[in-house]
């Protein structure tokens, strides 16, 4: 199976180190990921905000860049539901190519739940709104954490509430997106955890840019970079 | 009395700002919609059969949507057939017109009114006030709106942002100005207010010569007019007056009964978490010797056949008025209603509202332009949704219409859209844009993190949250040395 890595342009950009571990866990399961430069972005921005003729040229690159592949694999939620459910409406011509976000290809293509991994730390772990509710991924990052060695996962007390991100919600409705964001926050420091977990940087980097500015910060990883920890 | 508009209000960012910082109403809002939450939550899961409840509750929609025209008419047929006068209102302004001939015809001095969502739209309460007719509103909550000069902040309980010190402080304060007084050492125990209320009401009720409604459902078939409410109070106002007046928003038609049947189960338990509705009126036209002995049916389009017109943004138009959508939203959760700027408020108000104003037709001020970016969008709305309305999507798909709308004008916001689309069509670019900003980083950066000054975006980022410092390479400069190597 052809296997192409979409790292998404914030991953590439902002954290490389979620890439590069998502290369390195499917690389221990004894996957050959290829990474197609051409690739850029899946537009969820520009679709999520209005600008829909500007995202028409990068939905109709993502086919091109990942026409050959029979699994395109990414370590972002919000980007595979974005392909997923919306590259079709954007344009309804072009032929989306079969994306999957990690925990997705892990668990339904490679059939795997414990990829070897050993981090022995408390995590919380928070479920993103697009990967509950657009990818309905469900239990499976849960699964995916339990089977990693030494890993003790802290329940929030309200996983299904938005942290308030939003993409550019979070800059146009900033006192809002904050509001919903200092309540995640404080869910999250009441599960004690060590360390804050996602299947989405985006969230991830929204909840961290409130605790640092807290003056507490926390110790932050994508899904991806727990899965990659070994002995 | 006077009462207060949610026209001219500000741009929901504004809004928000002001109603986060108001604590009080946080905490009640919190506290109101965690617990209807979680009683619905329990009343759903009782229905093995819910889902499919609510694929048929959308599909009878659809088809009310589909079929418009003729289950109207028929709707006016039947109404008419049974001794009811039907008319026609295309909008608002229209619709408050033929009220307040009808009611200035008969005692012309006050009406009593049912809690009604198509009435608040039309700020029909204003309409009346400027000819002089009192307008009593006796929902028990609508009543505490009402006397507190307040608007509505929720479509099933308007007074949520009122704890119930705040109410019995309104009651003591402004029921003797209107009528009955609440009684005095009255404490702040719900069954104390409520009969507080009640006596207040009661010789309203009595009195009012016109009663004004709204609708839940019409069934075209009959012709009858289907009202659900928790109080009673609303049955007092359909049967002791001489007159009635129902103010009906078009989509408010089921083709049969057998249709109602899906929402007396759907509506109950996705709004006040009931397994059943306490007070269901029904009434056809007019039975002589028994309830009102005229009955007008006001069928009010205000936008709707233009939002009929948007193949995406008309689901919409499937709305019960159940709240779910409110109950569990995590932005109304915060601000509250008011802070949408239209009766309609929470996630169906950000897609609703927009819409019925005319953003599928044409631009619309920045107040409505604001409400379709109101979400964030999680998605939790369209979760509990009895008649599947994909909210989310509706609202991308009307940022898209206020994008074109303002194509030109776009600002700052436009020029940010265009370098990104610029940088994202070529990964040459991409890779100078992520060389660039590991430079500034660089110069800007303080272990490991930024902290920004400036304009824009920039400023609402930064005005709570700190940024980690883009990393000195990028992953495809990473791989690029990997496999150059190797």
């Amino acid at each position: 199976m052809r296997v192409g890595l979409f790292v998404t342009c914030f991953n590439d950009t902002l954290f490389p180190q979620v890439g590069r571990a998502t290369v390195s866990v499917l690389e221990r399961l004894g996957v050959r990921v290829e990474f197609p430069e051409a690739q850029t972005c899946c537009g969820q921005m520009h679709f999520n905000s209005g600008y829909r003729p500007e995202c028409v040229p990068l939905v109709r690159r993502f086919a091109d860049v990942f026409a050959g592949y029979e699994a395109v694999v990414t370590p972002s939620a919000s980007c595979a539901a974005m392909v997923r459910h919306y590259h079709h409406v954007v344009d309804p011509a072009v032929a989306v190519p079969k994306v999957y976000e990690l925990c997705e290809y892990l668990i339904d293509v490679l059939n795997v739940t414990d990829v070897g991994a050993h981090f022995p730390h408390t995590v919380a772990f928070h479920a993103t709104c697009h990967s509950q509710r657009l990818l309905h991924i469900g239990d499976r990052p849960r699964r995916l954490l339990e089977a990693v060695d030494g890993l003790d996962l802290r329940p929030l007390a309200h996983p299904a509430e938005c942290c308030g991100f939003g993409g550019t919600f979070s800059v146009k409705n900033p006192d809002t997106s904050t509001a919903m964001g200092i309540d995640k926050v404080a869910d999250i420091r009441g599960t004690g955890a060590e360390v804050l977990a996602s299947a989405d940087t985006s969230c991830l980097m929204h909840i961290g840019g409130l605790m640092s500015r807290q003056g507490n910060p926390m110790r932050i990883l994508h899904l991806a970079e727990i899965l990659a920890a070994t002995k | 009395m006077s009462h207060p508009t949610f026209l001219g209000m500000p741009p929901f960012p504004e809004a928000a700002k002001e109603a986060l910082a108001n604590t009080q109403q946080r905490a009640n809002l919190a506290k109101a919609t965690a617990t209807i939450r979680d009683k619905r939550a329990r009343a759903v899961a009782e229905m093995p059969d819910w889902e499919h409840l609510r694929l048929a509750g959308a599909a009878v929609k659809d088809t009310v949507l589909t079929r418009l025209p003729e289950l109207l008419e028929q709707l006016e047929e039947r109404v008419t057939a049974a001794g009811g006068v039907v008319h026609w209102a295309a909008d608002a302004a229209q619709a408050n017109a033929i009220v307040a001939d009808i009611v200035k015809a008969h005692d012309g001095r006050e009406v009593v009114k049912v809690k009604s969502m198509a009435t608040q739209e039309i700020e029909l309460n204003n309409a009346l006030a400027a000819h002089g007719i009192d307008v009593w509103e006796t929902d028990l909550a609508e009543l505490i709106v009402q006397l507190g000069h307040d608007l509505p902040s929720h479509i099933l309980v308007p007074a949520i942002h009122r704890n119930r010190s705040e109410i019995r402080d309104i009651f003591v304060e402004e029921m003797g100005k209107v009528g009955r007084p609440a009684p005095d050492g009255i404490g702040d125990e719900p069954a104390a207010l409520a009969e507080a209320a009640r006596l207040h009401l009661r010789e309203k009720f009595l009195r009012a010569k016109v009663a004004v409604s709204g609708g839940n459902f019409a069934i075209a078939e009959t012709g009858t007019v289907v009202v659900l409410e928790s109080e009673g109070n609303g049955r007092m106002c359909l049967t002791l007056p001489q007159v009635l007046v129902t103010v009906l928003g078009i989509e408010k038609l089921l083709p049969t009964w057998a249709d109602l049947e899906v929402f007396m189960q759907l509506l109950p338990r996705s709004s006040t978490a009931e397994r059943m509705n306490p007070y269901t009126s029904m009434w056809t036209g007019v039975t002589p010797g028994d309830g009102p002995q005229e009955f007008h049916l006001v069928l009010l389009d205000n936008g709707r056949t233009g939002t009929l017109a948007d193949p995406t943004g008309r689901q919409a138009l499937r709305c019960i008025r159940c709240s779910a959508c409110l109950n569990v939203c995590p932005v109304y959760e915060r601000t509250g209603g008011r802070a949408y700027g239209s009766a309609y408020p929470g996630p169906i108000g950000a897609i609703l509202t927009p819409q019925l104003r005319g953003i599928n037709q044409h631009p619309v001020d920045a107040q409505t332009a604001s409400l379709p970016f109101a979400s964030s969008p999680c998605g939790a709305c369209f979760e509990v949704c009895p008649v599947r309305i994909d909210i989310p999507d509706v609202l991308v798909h009307l940022r898209a219409k206020v994008v074109e709308h303002k194509r030109g004008h776009l600002g700052t916001e436009g020029a940010v859209m265009a370098a990104m689309r610029a940088t994202f069509t070529s990964p040459r670019r991409l890779g100078a844009a992520q060389r660039l900003g590991a430079l500034g980083a660089r110069v800007v950066g303080r272990r490991g993190r930024l902290r920004l000054r400036g304009p824009f975006w920039i400023s609402a980022w930064f005005g709570t949250r700190d940024l980690p410092a883009p990393p000195g390479q990028s992953f495809r400069a990473w791989w690029r040395k990997q496999h150059d190597r190797s």
